[in-house]
């Protein structure tokens, strides 16, 4: 099915099933343990031993002498596979390095060998014993050093320019000339890296903990160099990923080759403290901005200029790319460069580009705000635009931020924040207000579903789409449930196979929005078909309550069945769309935060987000991804930085005692509110992505509420107090 | 200075190294010989026989002596509910009740825990007749991607419990005064369970419930 013009009524807006807050229907599996993850397949492979990985510890060089030697003779050592015994390995179409490492070393902690054992405390020990020779070779690894060097992207839309952006700048009223830096961030997810995998014959299946089913799937055949037909990837639940697991990594590699020496089945998690130099992380980025504005504040010029680094070969953080549509401006530029680092490869994770974007533009709006003497929500709701500012005569499909921005405002007291910096003090505490747009774009992408009415009255839908924690599993059986008129509990789902028809997987926030469109592709087909057996026209025909109902007459739907079941495979493919139209999702962050005038100790009291993100297709689980999104925003405003040993090239504080992400004590009660809203130009199902929208812009307002309550305005993340302390007030 | 080999220790050394190191010198019944030292890949590794009763059932087991009590629980009894998200003690994904308190399965060897009583995810409530905590996570959407909730329930279920027992926290104000439920004696005494997925003020209102109506 096509979708190339937009949306009209179609059975999606009965919402008798769909839009409602139902509880996720994989609750019960994820609650009581009994939902199986990656290194948990006992069940498919019984008996399978343990792969244990070795990483490099040099950052850049090459391995002068590998011996395995003793590794190979210690107890119930079934194989170490290293670069040597491999055989000849290729490079998956999403992987920057090389999975497995040697004799050319990439990064640091980049596998050299597995040790595959009998039980895990053997392989672990036998681990220790691989002695590696290196030859360390000088690398560049201090973005901020090598930024005179960066070069400008090959690929994709590195530099855009509207108007004379110089000469307006020069002849602004009021201007702000600004750099922030955004440092390396490390995903974290709870689930480590994790794959079974078994070998039949020349045929390998791999139990694995992967956001993207197909892409992987190519990608491991393209890396062991066997057809993509004899993979099978199977991932029904996945331990968190927030872009850390779109790709393959070393833990599926080292499995298969592990598996393939063994001659066994063989699990590999990767070590925690493996994770964040062995796999990929947000790169560090230092941003430039630029606003001028009229005395009344309207922008007439806004530039913003990026620098990050990645390894040869990879790509730049595309921290421009929302200052390129948020606001209004006749006069704008943005560019992006690029410098190689020879750092663990740098990747996409959670609202890459726009995370660290809103970061450091949503710190420059509450400062050129400041300067023009207005209040940060006022300005942001002057300088809206309606239309791309860079090519105006493109619409944005929906654009509701200036109602977020109100909403919010009003909803959280707004006008109680004190316009002076600094002036709030409650006791020991110094308080604050801050504010932020959330913005990012909404991508659409082809996906495709399986789904049969059984002889019991039960509908099945397959899809190798994935449920990272965004709620997939419920969203798809809400949508299949709406369009065949069933009550949710009689929908079986399931996902993450590479035996089912392809999906859109879980990426860039498109998942939702278009997995469930195709499922929706998927049941129209089979609309048709139960109406062709009920011999009743499908168009007029309405399913509803487990029932066909056409021509004034009921027909239970399991009659149609009554000869065996009914299968319907289609999918969704998209038009221009998406180019006649800007799609995005909108939104505002306001938090509240206390310092403590004495130590500088930050604590958030409130957080509130208001979002316009197309029909919600379950508020109940589109809040769990703002919240969980609000609160890695508060990771990254307050404590998340891989801390990058300039030296040996490596990030030091690689496990999750050094890498610090929110606890429970960090984070208060948080308010999500969602604007009544549908979007018939995104897809049949009117939805948007909001999973990464929730977290674009909750850093700026929580460094701009630190700044209303301190008056010192810090433009380094994380905010952590030894970047203010010695400027706050006198106590 | 130069650094010390000297790890002989004093019978009062033990006996100061407190109860743990005490079980472990207890514990384990040393079953069978074998070395690290490279013997070939048939030689076995030193195991122990423990028993154990998890979840209301006796287990009796023989592992080897560094097989921590997660691993026991996931590798050996197939019990996959309780989750290893770091293996160090840092994420608290690894979470279990023994015999009353919660302990981070990762950090203690199996062989440490004869005749203990362990509580894991399972023994609590199994779909279709959960733990009232369970059913709290479901209602709330406690969790997203699911992979520390195990260890979020049985934390919880814990915390609830110390506080019953009057077992005071870094932020308990009054340590004379019987310990409360509180929202910061909640977030303060879950701090241990890490959920990056972010689920925390939703974990909050699950707690909430179940402890006022546990009141
Ligand atoms: S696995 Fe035990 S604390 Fe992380
Ligand atoms: S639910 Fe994913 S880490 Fe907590």
């Amino acid at each position: 099915m096509k979708f190339d013009t937009p949306a009209t009524t179609n059975p999606i807006d009965r919402l008798k099933v769909v839009g409602k807050p139902v509880d996720r229907i994989d609750g019960p599996l994820k609650t009581t343990g009994t939902a199986p993850y990656a290194y948990e397949r006992h069940d498919v492979a019984p008996d399978h031993a343990y792969g244990y990985v070795v990483g490099s510890s040099i950052a850049k060089g090459r391995i002068v002498a590998i011996d395995t030697s003793k590794a190979r003779r210690a107890p119930g050592v079934l194989a170490v596979v290293t670069a040597q015994n491999a055989g000849k390995l290729g490079k998956g179409n999403f992987n920057t390095a090389r999975l497995l490492g040697g004799p050319d070393i990439e990064h640091y902690h980049q596998a050299v060998a597995v040790v595959v054992a009998e039980t895990f405390e053997q392989a672990r020990s036998a681990a220790q014993l691989v002695h590696v020779d290196y030859a360390r070779a000088k690398g560049t690894f201090d973005l901020a050093s090598a930024k005179g060097s960066a070069t400008k992207p090959k690929d994709g839309k590195p530099d855009t320019a509207v108007g004379d952006f110089d000469k307006a700048f020069a002849a602004s009223a009021v201007t702000l000339d600004a750099t922030y830096t955004t440092p390396d961030q490390s995903h974290a997810m709870m689930e480590p890296h994790a794959t079974i995998a078994a070998w039949e014959g020349d045929r390998l299946t791999l139990w694995t903990a992967n956001q993207m089913v197909d892409w992987s799937r190519g990608d491991v055949a393209k890396t062991l160099g066997i057809p993509k037909e004899n993979v099978r990837l199977v991932s029904p639940y996945i331990g968190g990923g927030f872009g850390g697991k779109l790709f393959v990594r070393a833990d599926a590699i080292m499995a298969a080759l592990g598996a393939r020496a063994a001659g066994r089945p063989v699990a590999v998690a990767l070590q925690r403290p493996l994770m964040m130099n062995n796999t990929t992380h947000r790169p560090a980025t230092i941003q430039r901005i630029r606003i001028g504005t009229s005395k009344e504040g309207k922008i007439d010029a806004i530039a913003h200029e990026s620098w990050s680094g990645d390894l040869p070969g990879g790509g730049p953080e595309t921290a421009v790319s929302q200052t390129r549509l948020l606001y209004a401006g006749p006069n704008r530029m943005t560019a992006m460069r690029l410098a190689v680092l020879d750092l663990p490869e740098g990747n996409a994770m959670r609202a890459p580009g726009e995370a660290p974007g809103m970061m450091a533009l949503e710190i420059a709006i509450d400062e050129i705000a400041e300067k023009v003497g207005m209040d940060p929500v006022e300005f942001r709701v002057l300088n809206d635009t309606q239309v791309d500012p860079e090519n105006p005569k493109r619409p944005f499909s929906q654009r509701r931020f200036v109602e977020c921005m109100r909403t919010g405002a009003k909803k959280f007291g707004w006008e109680r924040r004190a316009a002076r910096p600094g002036s709030v003090r409650e006791g020991r505490w110094l308080k604050g207000l801050g504010v932020a747009s959330a913005f990012r774009n909404n991508l659409v992408m082809k996906s495709a579903a399986r789904v049969r009415l059984e002889r019991s009255g039960r509908l099945v839908v397959e899809t190798d789409m994935t449920d990272i924690g965004t709620g997939s599993y419920t969203i798809i059986g809400q949508t299949a449930a709406e369009m065949l008129g069933l009550p949710l509990d009689r929908v079986d789902v399931r996902l993450g196979d590479s035996s089912f028809p392809v999906s859109a997987g879980s990426g860039g926030q498109w998942g939702g929005n278009s997995s469930t469109a195709g499922v929706y592709a998927a049941c129209v087909k089979l609309r048709e078909a139960i109406a062709q057996k009920l011999g009743v026209d499908a168009n007029t025909a309405v399913f509803d309550g487990g029932d066909v109902v056409a021509n004034d007459r009921r027909v239970p739907l399991t009659k149609a069945v009554a000869g065996g079941d009914i299968v319907a495979e289609d999918g969704m493919e998209y038009g221009d769309l998406d180019e006649r139209y800007q799609q995005s999702t909108f939104g505002a962050h306001f938090v509240e935060v206390r310092v403590d005038a004495a130590t500088g100790e930050i604590r958030i009291d409130r957080m509130l987000a208001v979002c316009a993100a197309g029909r919600i297709l379950n508020p109940k689980s589109a809040r769990s991804q703002v919240i969980g999104a609000m609160t890695m925003g508060v990771g990254a405003a307050l404590m998340e930085e891989l801390v990058v040993d300039k030296r040996l090239g490596f990030f030091v504080n690689h496990d999750l005692a050094l890498y610090e992400v929110p606890v429970h004590a960090d984070i208060p009660h948080q308010e999500v509110v969602f604007l009544d809203e549908t979007d018939p130009i995104s897809s049949p199902m009117k939805a948007k992505g909001v999973g990464e929208l929730g977290i674009c812009g909750v850093a700026a307002a929580v460094a701009n509420a630190v700044y209303n309550a301190t008056g010192v305005r810090v433009r380094d993340y994380p905010v952590t107090l030894d970047k203010f302390l010695d400027k706050l007030p006198p106590v | 200075m130069a650094p010390s080999n000297d790890w002989k220790f004093t019978r009062r050394d033990v006996l100061k190294m407190g109860a743990m190191s005490v079980t472990a010198l207890a514990a384990p019944r040393l079953v069978a010989g074998g070395s690290e030292s490279g013997l070939g890949a048939t030689s076995k590794p030193v195991t122990a026989k423990v028993g154990m009763e998890v979840n209301g059932a006796q287990q009796a087991l023989e592992l080897d002596t560094r097989t921590t009590l997660l691993d026991a629980l996931r590798e050996h009894m197939h019990l996959t509910g309780t989750k290893k998200g770091c293996d160090h003690g840092q994420c608290g994904a690894c979470t279990v009740i023994v015999d009353g308190r919660r302990i981070n399965s990762c950090l203690t060897l199996a062989v440490m825990h004869e005749g203990a009583k362990v509580t894991t995810i399972e023994g609590l409530g199994r779909p279709g007749s959960l733990h009232p905590m369970q059913a709290a996570f479901v209602k709330h959407d406690g969790y997203q991607c699911g992979y520390c909730t195990p260890g979020q329930i049985c934390s919880a279920v814990a915390v609830l419990d110390e506080i019953k027992a009057d077992i005071p926290s870094h932020v308990t104000g009054d340590l004379t005064a019987k310990a409360s439920f509180s929202r910061t004696e909640v977030r303060e005494r879950m701090s241990g369970n890490i959920c990056r997925c972010g689920a925390y003020s939703n974990i909050h209102d699950a707690i909430e419930e179940v402890a006022g109506g546990a009141a």
